[in-house]
């Protein structure tokens, strides 16, 4: 007869889910502020972007005053595509994603965390660099406020948003283009708000109901979204 | 009746049930279908009175109505059928979407075409930014996106699931679409048909629309099953029962 092993306690440590979300954040960010390149790309991208506006449509000042709020909610839109892929693309690579998928707190609000992590990277320096674009478009103090305003509502929304499609297309082969035509359709709202906000405001129109409209897609988007994004990155996991 | 609703639960697990009991339904849905849209159009077109400003050029309304209608219920549909897919993994669902998604982004393009051909003379231009017009494009993109990804995800089981992810987040931009009319309220006017009001058309001109909405409601139908069937056919021709129909109607 075997000696009867003493069972050895296993160690758990429990981590609740605020702290794991915020582990997820700092982890995101420490990361990429290691690849400081990727982070500048979608900056560069967004400045490019908008000067192309200028030199292919028109430098006249009236133009770019109207267009202005339009011209930045657009680029801005885009260089958050671009920027998506690599939203779980590394973590996917390296198989941390599964590690995610297996630890015992709820899959959407790590998810959520990882969209925070992605606006705070990409979102952010964007409404910071928007005011010094506004300025080379000629709009106006109040319209760039309004504009910053709510570029900072909107972009949370766009990060979102992108990760379901960014979980989606993962590991699909041409998942980039793939992903901006999933996404595109769904950004379209609150691309009419944001701009819709500074015109608004342009023609000295309250813009209180705009800017309510906005935050309840913010809502909208933090509540239901991260769901939408979990089970699609189960969906893509279960394919590789 | 609890027993019966499982029974026949069950058997829409089976595509082999599927397909029979479809080639059963389709030449009613076929039939009456084409009755009741080639009566709707003959009498809207040829014997419905013509409106008082826009003459004859609104006649247009019973086509472009039914293929508008459709386009945004199909939708609806396949993310009811959405669901369906990703709570009990049934494959009829996921056949369902597959079959009807082209059909949607077709009749959504044919209500955008018509709706040009129709603002034309009555607007003067081709297309107006309008938030109905925009919605129904948007529609139209989220279609395509259905449809591409679909074709993206090679395997079966997770391209049933993250298709049915997409529909269901693309079913938000539904209530935009009914309630952009009432937020932006431009140049479109208001639904044709409310449940809740009488129609404020003349019913010379509602009944025929009301024949052909349900005609083409019908035809696609026959269209989806048809579109299922050939997809089960596909999916299916190894099994023994794909076999014996094939060569029954070989002889």
């Amino acid at each position: 007869m075997t000696p009867k092993v003493p069972a050895m306690p296993l160690a758990v440590v429990r981590v609740s889910a605020w702290r794991a979300m915020a582990l997820v954040v700092r982890r995101d960010l420490r990361a990429s502020l290691r690849q400081r390149q990727d982070l500048l790309n979608p900056l560069l991208f967004f400045f490019m972007v908008v000067t192309l506006f200028p030199l292919g449509v028109s430098p006249e000042v009236s133009f770019l005053q109207q267009a202005g709020s339009g011209i930045l909610w657009v680029a801005a839109l885009l260089s958050t595509l671009l920027s998506l892929d690599h939203l779980f693309r590394h973590d996917f690579d390296d198989g941390t994603l599964e590690q995610m998928v297996l630890q015992p707190q709820p899959l959407f609000l790590l998810v959520l965390a990882k969209s925070v992590a992605h606006w705070l990277l990409t979102g952010l320096p964007l409404v910071m660099l928007a005011p010094v674009l506004g300025v080379m478009l000629h709009l106006d103090g109040n319209s760039i406020a309004i504009l910053c305003l709510t570029l900072l509502i909107g972009t949370p929304v766009l990060s979102l948003i992108g990760a379901i499609g960014a979980a989606l297309t993962l590991g699909l082969r041409a998942g980039g283009v793939l992903l901006s035509l999933l996404i595109i359709p769904l950004y379209i709202p609150v691309l009419i708000f944001g701009t819709g906000t500074v015109a608004a405001a342009a023609n000295g129109a309250p813009v209180g109901g705009y800017l309510a409209l906005m935050m309840a897609f913010l809502v909208l988007a933090i509540t239901l979204a991260p769901f939408a994004s979990a089970a699609a990155l189960r969906i893509s996991l279960s394919n590789s | 009746m609890w027993q019966f609703i499982r029974q026949l639960f069950h058997k829409f697990g089976s595509p082999k049930w599927f397909y029979g009991i479809a080639s059963k339904m389709m030449p009613w849905l076929l039939g009456i279908g084409l009755i009741l849209l080639l009566a709707g159009l003959v009498w809207g077109l040829a014997f419905a009175p013509a409106e008082r400003l826009q003459g004859n050029s609104y006649r247009i309304i019973f086509i472009h109505v039914p293929s508008a209608f459709l386009a945004q219920s199909i939708y609806i549909m396949m993310a009811v059928t959405a669901v369906v897919t990703l709570v009990w993994r049934m494959k009829l669902a996921d056949l369902f979407v597959r079959a009807v998604a082209p059909v949607g982004a077709v009749l959504t393009f044919l209500a955008l075409f018509t709706g040009a051909v129709w603002g034309k003379p009555t607007w003067g231009t081709w297309w107006v930014w309008d938030a109905r017009l925009t919605s129904m494009l948007i529609l139209l993109f989220l279609y395509f996106g259905v449809i591409v990804l679909m074709s993206a995800i090679t395997d079966e089981k997770s391209s049933a699931r993250a298709v049915a992810v997409l529909v269901l987040v693309g079913v938000v931009n539904i209530p935009i679409i009914k309630y952009s009319v009432e937020w932006w309220n431009t140049l479109h006017q208001p639904a044709t048909f409310k449940l809740t009001d009488k129609p404020s058309m003349a019913p010379e001109m509602w009944v025929p629309l009301l024949l052909s909405v349900l005609g083409l409601y019908l035809l696609f139908g026959w269209l989806a099953c048809l579109r299922m069937q050939t997809e089960i056919l596909k999916r299916e021709h190894r099994t023994r029962w794909v076999r014996d129909l094939a060569t029954a109607e070989g002889n």
